[in-house]
Parts: structure tokens; C-alpha cells; sequence
């Protein structure tokens, strides 16, 4: 079974995230890591590949960098990885996104797509079902649980109430939700094996694809702020600072 | 005048509240028209005609999963009317049916909305980011029909009284390829109020320290007539399930009160609940970013404090 699994480098969260003042694009630096949210996407991959005899290939589109967070994805077992790295892809929107990794994963063939529920940096939430969509097969999103079997993939999809069960014929799309595996941490033999698996750097030309992006971000303001109002340490009486402000509030 | 359309999906046998509030919306920018996914009944396109509705396009999936043959319906009524602005909410199938009308009609979408602006040269939306404290605005421009994602309680739902609306039956094209089919359905049980329209949020996070502790959260919610809510750490770690999730992923609310209990803060975490009207935070650690949208921070241990402040709820 061929895995493709969709994973994204992202500027790392724990540092602020910067805009570019003319376009209020995010500032990409040069090493970025593997989203967060992808390692759920790549550890079901390679269980799946486990379990049915299969390969794991990466595909990622945005500026390629070091590569630190493609490595990432490698290290914890994936065999190889495409990355779409192009100028004009820059301010791309979801829809765009979809269809430069339509393009790429369709011209490798693939039985199964993995992507995350939502990115960490853009959380627009809709590429997985967009690139369903353009590669003409099944979506199915906020996936909990996966079982393959006998070209048949099962799921349990999350819903306001609960979960339903899902299935669909392979090939087909699936978007997970974070918590749906334990994602495994990198060995050491892990990362030097990283290291020296096949990456291939491919262009919008390449691909054969065209690009137009129409959503534009035309300014950045300040929200009305919030603010904190008291804070309290505890010394053992905080409770009844709660009851006070609940019965103030009429809640009791 | 061209129509705005709004995506609304059947909940409990009535048009969910996240579509009522986006009709509400919709039917200030111009002639509104309704396109209803699930049983449909004359009370519900009752309802949607008192939001202000004029027509429904009524569709049912049945077994199908939606996202793909739903997408593909709008897409062709799409092309036989005149309509500029299809709104959805933010929310697990509106999403799916969005995206794949978006490659459809190629098209973006404009996902996570707080407002929605038609302008002379095509469409602006506004969108929290970082957290909520600061709002960029996007466009698309042209003359649509543009996709817009709108976040839960961005509008409050209001009854026009409106009378009932013309409904047609929309039956789902062969889109050519297999479809996901939903073969078993599972409601997970809860106790006490709906997450989304209760009047008072209890929530913990991580800072239980496990799962055996979110038990003194529902004993206090139950006390106080309130629902409880999570954040994503603990749902995805299984101590309660995804149905308990505030933010950004989750369920957005907008309670009088929410408590929140050994949360950090996390902006995702805060799209959720930052709207509240009063917000009380228990967190030990004093830099918090919890605490920077508390009305009342207390910093401490909340297996100290929660147990106290169930017996004094227990003692009134
Ligand atoms: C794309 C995306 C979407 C997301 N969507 C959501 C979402 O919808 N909802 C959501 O909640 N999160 C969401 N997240 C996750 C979010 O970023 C945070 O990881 C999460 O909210 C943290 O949960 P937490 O506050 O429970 O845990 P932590 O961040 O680990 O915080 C635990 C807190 O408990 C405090 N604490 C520890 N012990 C005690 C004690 N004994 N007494 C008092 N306080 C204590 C600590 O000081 C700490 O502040 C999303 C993330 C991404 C990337
Ligand atoms: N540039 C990208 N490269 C690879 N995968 C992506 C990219 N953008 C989005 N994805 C995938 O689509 C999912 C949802 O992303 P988004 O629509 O941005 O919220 C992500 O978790 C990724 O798996």
C-alpha cells in the first residue's frame, strides 16, 4: 500500500510569529519545523504502512530551507519526501495549496493521503477535503480512529454529538485529528538514516500546474483588548473569593 | 439583487443554532435563501423562514458523508442562479461541503470569519488571529459567489418573522466516483446543559494532573447548574471526550461565567472562551496567559482550592 502523508514546516510556534509589513504574510525563516499536527498524520502512516506491507512518501509544499522539518518526518521513519519549493507559491491560499499537492501526489500514485485536521500556522481547515476533491476521491475528515482493510478504509469521524463510522473505498483522503496515535520520537540510528533518504525539490513548472491566488490579507489592527482584572495568590481562602464574585454574578 | 446563500445543517430535528445566527447575518446583506441539509420538516423550514429565509433548497444525504456529494449539489445550483456570498459555519461538515465547493467553482474560502463585509469590488472578511488580539482583514475580489467559514457567535440569531419560505427539493448528483458512507452513528451521553448555549462553563485542562481528577469539575458544574468544557490537551490525552472541547477546534462559547481550571491559556484555547462574560482562572503558575483575559486570576493548586470550593457550594 502506498502512504502519502501531507506534512507541513512551520516557523516554530514557541517564538512570536512575525508578519511582512507589506503583505502580512508570515515570515518564514530558513529552518522551520515539522508541524505538530503532521507528526499524528506520519505516525498513522507508518502504522498503516506497517500493517499492510506498505511505503510511507512525504509530500509539502512552502519554502524548503534546511529541511529541518522535512528530516523530522524522515527520522521517525517515513522512506522519502517531495518538497514543491517555488517563489510564486508564496501567499498561496488553501485552494492553491490543494492543487500543487494534487498535483504532485497524483503524478506518484498513491492508494492512501494523510493529511491533519488543521495546520498550526494557517488552520484554514479545508485543504484535505480540497485536495480530495482534485484528486476526485473520498474525504474523510476528523478522523479518530483508521483501520485499512481489503482496499477499504475505515474510520471513526468526529461529530458534535459523538463519532460515526465511515468508510470508503481506497484510494481516498483522510484528515486527522491530533490524538489519534502516539507519536513516535526520532531514534538516534532514526536521524542519521534521515539524513541520506531520497528528497526531491520540485517547481510549479515541474508539476505542470497553474497557481492564481485571490485572497489577499489587506490590513492587520488591533482587537479590542481584553484585559486581566484582579489576580489573587492563594493562601488557603481564594475559594471564597469565588463564591463572592459567583453570587455577585447571581450564578448562586 | 444576487442572493446570499447559507449552508445550514439539522440538528435535533431543527436547524442548528450556528445556521440560524448566520441567517440572521445573511438577510442584512439581501434576498436569503436557506440550503438545509438533513430530514427536513415543515417545522424546521418554518424556522428558517422566520430567520429570514425565503427559499430552502432542502437536501438530504442520507447515509452519505456529506462533504463530497453535498459540494457537488450547490455547485450546480450554484450555476443556475445568481448568487454572490454562500456562508457556512465553522463547523466539521460545513467545512467539508466548503472545500470541495471551493474546487468546484475555483474558488477560495475564507475560513475562520468574525465578520462579513460585501463591498463594490467583492468580499472582506475580518479574522481573529494571534490569540484574538489582533484582526486581519482578507478580500476576494470579483463577483463570487465567494466562501466564507464563520466562526460560531459571531452573530447573535435574531427572528425576523419572516413567513414560510418556498422549498425545494435538491437530490444529490452522481459525482463519479465512490463516496464515504456513514454506516453506525454514536451520541456520547452527557449530563446537564448543552456546551454551547450554557449560561455557565466549568472547564478543566492538564493541570488536573488526570483524568480520575475531572470528576471534582463535573461535581462542581453540577452544583452550579453549569456544562463542562476541556481543552484539547485532556481530549486528546482521552480523559473526556472531543465533545467537551473549547477553542479553536472545539466549541466556541459564550457563557456568563466561565471557570477555567488548570488551562494555560493557549491562544487556540482562547478563540474558544475569550468572549465570556466574566472569566475566572485557577492556574498555579502567575504567568499564565489565562490570566490575561481573567476578571478574577487566582493563582494556586486547584486540588486545593476546587475541593474547598465544592464543600462551601455544598454547605449553602
Ligand atoms: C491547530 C491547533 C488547534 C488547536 N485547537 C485547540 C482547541 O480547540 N482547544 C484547546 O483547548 N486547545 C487547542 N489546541 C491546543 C493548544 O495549543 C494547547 O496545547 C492546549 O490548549 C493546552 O491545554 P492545557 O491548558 O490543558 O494544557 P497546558 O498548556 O499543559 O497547561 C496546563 C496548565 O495547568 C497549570 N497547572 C499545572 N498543575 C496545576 C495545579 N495543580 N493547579 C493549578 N494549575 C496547574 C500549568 O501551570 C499550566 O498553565 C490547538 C492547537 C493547534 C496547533
Ligand atoms: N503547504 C502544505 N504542505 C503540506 N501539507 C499541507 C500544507 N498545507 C496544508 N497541508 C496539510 O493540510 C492540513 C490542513 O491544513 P490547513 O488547511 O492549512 O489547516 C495540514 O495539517 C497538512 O497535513
Amino acid at each position: 500500500m502506498q502512504v502519502t502523508v501531507c506534512v507541513k514546516q512551520i516557523p516554530d510556534p514557541a517564538s512570536p510569529y512575525q508578519l511582512e509589513p507589506d503583505t502580512h504574510w508570515l515570515v518564514r525563516p530558513d529552518e522551520q519545523i515539522l508541524d505538530e499536527t503532521d507528526r499524528y498524520g506520519v505516525e498513522m502512516g507508518l502504522q498503516l504502512a506497517q500493517e499492510n506491507e506498505g511505503t510511507v512518501s512525504l509530500v509539502s509544499m512552502g519554502p524548503a530551507g534546511s529541511m529541518q522539518g522535512i528530516r523530522q518526518a524522515l527520522a521517525m521513519g517515513a522512506d522519502e519526501a517531495t518538497i514543491i519549493d517555488d517563489t510564486e507559491l508564496k501567499g498561496s491560499d488553501a485552494l492553491a495549496t490543494a492543487r500543487v499537492l494534487g498535483a504532485a501526489i497524483s503524478s506518484k500514485g498513491f492508494d492512501l493521503v494523510i493529511a491533519g485536521t488543521e495546520s498550526t500556522d494557517g488552520y484554514s481547515g479545508v485543504a484535505p477535503q480540497m485536495l480530495a476533491e482534485v484528486l476526485g476521491v473520498p474525504c474523510l475528515t476528523y478522523v479518530t480512529e483508521v483501520s485499512v482493510d481489503d482496499g477499504k478504509v475505515t474510520v471513526h469521524r468526529q461529530t458534535d454529538a459523538g463519532y460515526d463510522v465511515v468508510e470508503a473505498d481506497l484510494p481516498a483522503v483522510i484528515a486527522v485529528t491530533a490524538g489519534v496515535v502516539e507519536p513516535r520520537y526520532p531514534t538516534f540510528k532514526g536521524i542519521m538514516q534521515a539524513k541520506k533518504k531520497p528528497v526531491e525539490t520540485k517547481t510549479v513548472g515541474d508539476l505542470g500546474v497553474e497557481v492564481d491566488v485571490d485572497q489577499i490579507v489587506t490590513s492587520i489592527t488591533d482587537a479590542p483588548e481584553r484585559s486581566g482584572g484582579e489576580k489573587i495568590e492563594d493562601e488557603g481562602e481564594a475559594h471564597l473569593r469565588i463564591i463572592e464574585l459567583l453570587e455577585r454574578k447571581k450564578v448562586i | 439583487m444576487p442572493d446570499t446563500w447559507v449552508f445550514i445543517e439539522e440538528s435535533e430535528g431543527a436547524p442548528s443554532q450556528l445556521g440560524l445566527e448566520l441567517l440572521t447575518k445573511a438577510r442584512s446583506l439581501g434576498p436569503t435563501t436557506a440550503m438545509y441539509l438533513g430530514t427536513g420538516s415543515d417545522e424546521a423550514f418554518a424556522t428558517l423562514g422566520e430567520y429570514g429565509a425565503e427559499r430552502v433548497f432542502h437536501i438530504d444525504a442520507g447515509d452519505a458523508l456529506p462533504g463530497a456529494p453535498v459540494a457537488a449539489a450547490i455547485s450546480d445550483l450554484a450555476g443556475q442562479h445568481d448568487v454572490r456570498l454562500i456562508l457556512f459555519g465553522q463547523a466539521y461538515t460545513d467545512r467539508d461541503v466548503a472545500g470541495g465547493l471551493a474546487v468546484r467553482l475555483g474558488t477560495g474560502v475564507l475560513s475562520n470569519s468574525a465578520d462579513v463585509r460585501l463591498t463594490d469590488s467583492g468580499v472582506e472578511t475580518d479574522h481573529e488571529i494571534f490569540g484574538g488580539t489582533q484582526i486581519a482583514t482578507a478580500a476576494i475580489g470579483g463577483d463570487g459567489p465567494f466562501l466564507v467559514l464563520v466562526r460560531p457567535k459571531s452573530f447573535a440569531a435574531e427572528a425576523s418573522g419572516g413567513g414560510a419560505p418556498e422549498v425545494q427539493q435538491v437530490d444529490l448528483p452522481d459525482v463519479g466516483v465512490a463516496g464515504a458512507t456513514i454506516v453506525e452513528r454514536h451520541v456520547e451521553e452527557h449530563e446537564g446543559p448543552q456546551l454551547e448555549g450554557a449560561d455557565v462553563v466549568v472547564s478543566g485542562g492538564r493541570g488536573l494532573g488526570g483524568a480520575e481528577y475531572f470528576e471534582i469539575i463535573e461535581n462542581v458544574a453540577k452544583k452550579l447548574g453549569a456544562a463542562t468544557g476541556a481543552t484539547r490537551a485532556i481530549v486528546d490525552a482521552g480523559w473526556v471526550p472531543y465533545a467537551m472541547q473549547v477553542g479553536q477546534t472545539g466549541k466556541t462559547v459564550k457563557p456568563s461565567v466561565y471557570i477555567a481550571c488548570g488551562i494555560s491559556g493557549a491562544m487556540q484555547h482562547l478563540v474558544g472562551m475569550k468572549d465570556s462574560g466574566t472569566i475566572i482562572a485557577i492556574n498555579k503558575d502567575p504567568d499564565a496567559p489565562i490570566f490575561g483575559v481573567a476578571d478574577l486570576g487566582v493563582v494556586g493548586d486547584v486540588h486545593r482550592i476546587l475541593p474547598k470550593l465544592l464543600e462551601t457550594l455544598n454547605s449553602r
